[in-house]
């Protein structure tokens, strides 16, 4: 069986089940962000049930509108500390703790061979410390927070395995930039898509992140990694209890296998208004843009943020251009305290927000006008997804984001005077 | 299931209509489904929620609702009048919550091409036919697995277990 295969073979109390069945499965862990809680927490009342089935299973983050920016907002919130309090939600996380992806991984919740769900589609980012996690719906959420159960197709695995070594101002955002561009945003649908290879062996928990983060944008029920010591040292400290990686079996079976040679990798971007719209920098240099923002759960982590110091370091932000850094959590806001990195966003002329989704989805912090040009270190470039849908969104790694916000245009990090 | 029919003029859309054109992320703060109603598919015609009529169909090309996993998108449809959509793929979040909300979701190769905007369509989602009553024509898509079928038919995912959940917790 392949990782996910056995994952939701024990979740489901079976000895052994085939991608295509279609399994009822027990949820270890159930998240859910401030936006969709709330139709989830109805959802469960109309099945008839007044309370969450484990208390202790249940994550709750304030994050997509953090603090409220509107009067809506506020109330959603309101609701959401009330229903916290009277469910007696064991790990409730207000809007001080950070983007829910990145909050719940350091926060151990998710260990290697557990099944999470999560009311928001990028929750496939904990497929990087070895555990099935797809985003759900508010009423199968509803449906989970009743029973603590859902039904599941079990999805056959397209094996991405990904070899050479990166080389300097390359990264992981590249690498899945890339790979989307070749598979397409309806390639892996209904798909586990796995990462593998040298390159992923050598990369940290936070890149892998960046690549399982970014799954769904290829249609893909989870991303996934086998775990590994890296997995491992990652977590201890955080996640509590035994930790057992899952990993496949030698006669696993794949529904494809597909390879990709990074070793001369370009910094790539995802053109408008379609992720898989991939080009590398060289053909899109010079394009101007309006907003640069660094952060959210694709690359919002200490190491994004170095790698965007990395590059502002003694520079400065064009006059043109607002830069808005955004770390994913108050652990990497701390951190990059901590390190000097916000003293050098601050002096480039950064603006250094408080943790929150808004400017990913276009929420609030930096909405992008009609005819304006935003590059993003997230993860969708819809048109409309940053404000206007007469403004354009282009994705790219943090240290191309830092470069282009230090010339005003898209600019190739490795490029930089 | 031959109750279930749903027949209704034709709303055509292209490819990739992802939840941010279905309805943009200023408005997930709305929990009262039929305020969403008012901005479905604002992204892609902001008068669409006025223009649709009850019970009509969303006709769609690849990929429909690529994106988000908020229910607000089929929530906004279903609310505006939408009797069903018809695509010739899904992304598979949204056609999920479409069918655990009760709006039939139905995959249907070919359906982009065979039918034209403001054509009569008549769906059954249990035998998985869609007939263009307007050009008399008919395409035959994959029946809906039962399970989903009986969701549909109660009305959706939380009305289906409010009645079985004994069944489900077996």
């Amino acid at each position: 069986m392949t990782i996910s295969e056995k994952i939701l073979a024990r979740a489901s109390g079976r000895e052994e089940v085939q991608a295509g069945e279609i399994v009822k499965a027990r949820v270890d862990v159930a998240m859910m962000p401030d936006l969709t809680a709330i139709l989830s927490f109805n959802a469960m009342r109309e099945m008839g049930r007044d309370h969450v089935w484990d208390r202790h299973r249940v994550v709750l983050v304030l994050d997509h509108v953090s603090p409220a920016s509107t009067l809506n907002a506020a109330r959603v919130h309101r609701e959401a500390r009330r229903i916290a309090e009277e469910q007696r939600i064991e790990h409730f996380y207000d809007v001080n703790a950070g983007v829910c992806h990145q909050v719940l991984a350091e926060k151990g919740h998710v260990k290697p061979g557990t099944l999470v769900v999560g009311a928001d589609s990028h929750t496939c980012t904990h497929g990087a410390l070895g555990a099935f996690a797809t985003g759900v719906g508010s009423t199968d959420m509803g449906a989970v927070l009743a029973t603590g159960r859902i039904w599941l197709k079990v999805p056959e695995t397209i094996r991405v395995a990904v070899d050479g070594t990166l080389s300097g101002h390359v990264t992981p955002k590249d690498v899945v930039l890339h790979v989307i561009g070749e598979v397409g945003a309806d390639g892996a649908t209904y798909d586990a898509v796995e990462f593998s290879g040298g390159t992923i062996e050598a990369m940290s928990t936070s890149g892998r992140m960046t690549l399982c983060n970014m799954a769904v944008e290829m249609g893909a029920k989870t991303g996934i990694v086998e775990p590994d010591e890296e997995t491992l040292a990652y977590l201890r400290g955080r996640a509590e209890g035994p930790l057992e990686a899952v990993r496949n079996d030698a006669d696993a079976e794949f529904k494809e296998v597909r390879p990709f040679d990074v070793g001369g990798l370009e910094p790539q971007v995802a053109c408008p208004d379609t992720v898989d719209n991939v080009k590398p920098v060289s053909r899109v240099e010079g394009t101007p843009v309006d907003q640069v923002f660094i952060g959210s759960c694709t690359n919002g982590r200490m190491e994004d943020l170095e790698a965007a110091a990395a590059v502002l370091r003694g520079r400065h932000v064009h006059p043109d251009v607002r830069l808005l850094v955004v770390p994913a959590s108050r652990e990497v806001y701390m951190d990059a305290m901590n390190a000097g990195l916000l003293r050098v966003f601050a002096e480039a002329g950064g603006l250094v927000c408080n943790p929150s989704c808004g400017a990913c989805f276009g929420g609030h912090i930096g909405i992008l006008a009609p005819g304006e040009a935003g590059l993003a270190t997230s993860n969708r470039n819809f048109r409309g997804r940053q404000g206007s849908p007469e403004a354009e969104v282009y994705l790219a790694s943090p240290a191309t984001a830092a470069a282009s916000a230090v010339e005003g245009v898209i600019t190739d990090p490795r490029g930089l005077r | 299931m031959s109750g279930m029919k749903i027949r209704g003029r034709a709303w055509k859309f292209g490819d990739d209509v992802n939840t941010d054109l279905i309805i943009p992320g200023k408005y997930l703060e709305l929990t009262d489904p039929r305020e969403m109603a008012r901005h479905a598919m604002e992204g892609v015609d902001p008068a669409f929620s006025e223009r649709i009529g009850s019970g009509d169909i969303i006709v769609a090309g690849r990929n429909f609702g690529l994106g988000s996993s908020r229910e607000h998108a089929p929530l906004a449809l279903k609310h505006a009048g939408a009797g069903a959509v018809v695509a010739e793929s899904f992304a598979r979040i949204f056609y999920r919550n479409a069918i655990n909300i009760g709006l039939p979701a139905i995959e249907c190769r070919g359906v982009a091409a065979a039918v034209d905007e403001g054509d009569t369509l008549e769906i059954d989602p249990a035998s998985g036919s869609v007939e263009n009553i307007s050009k008399g024509t008919r395409l035959v898509s994959t029946p809906l697995p039962g399970f989903m079928v009986d969701v549909l038919s109660e009305g959706g995912l939380a009305p289906y277990l409010r009645r079985h959940i004994e069944e489900w917790l077996r």
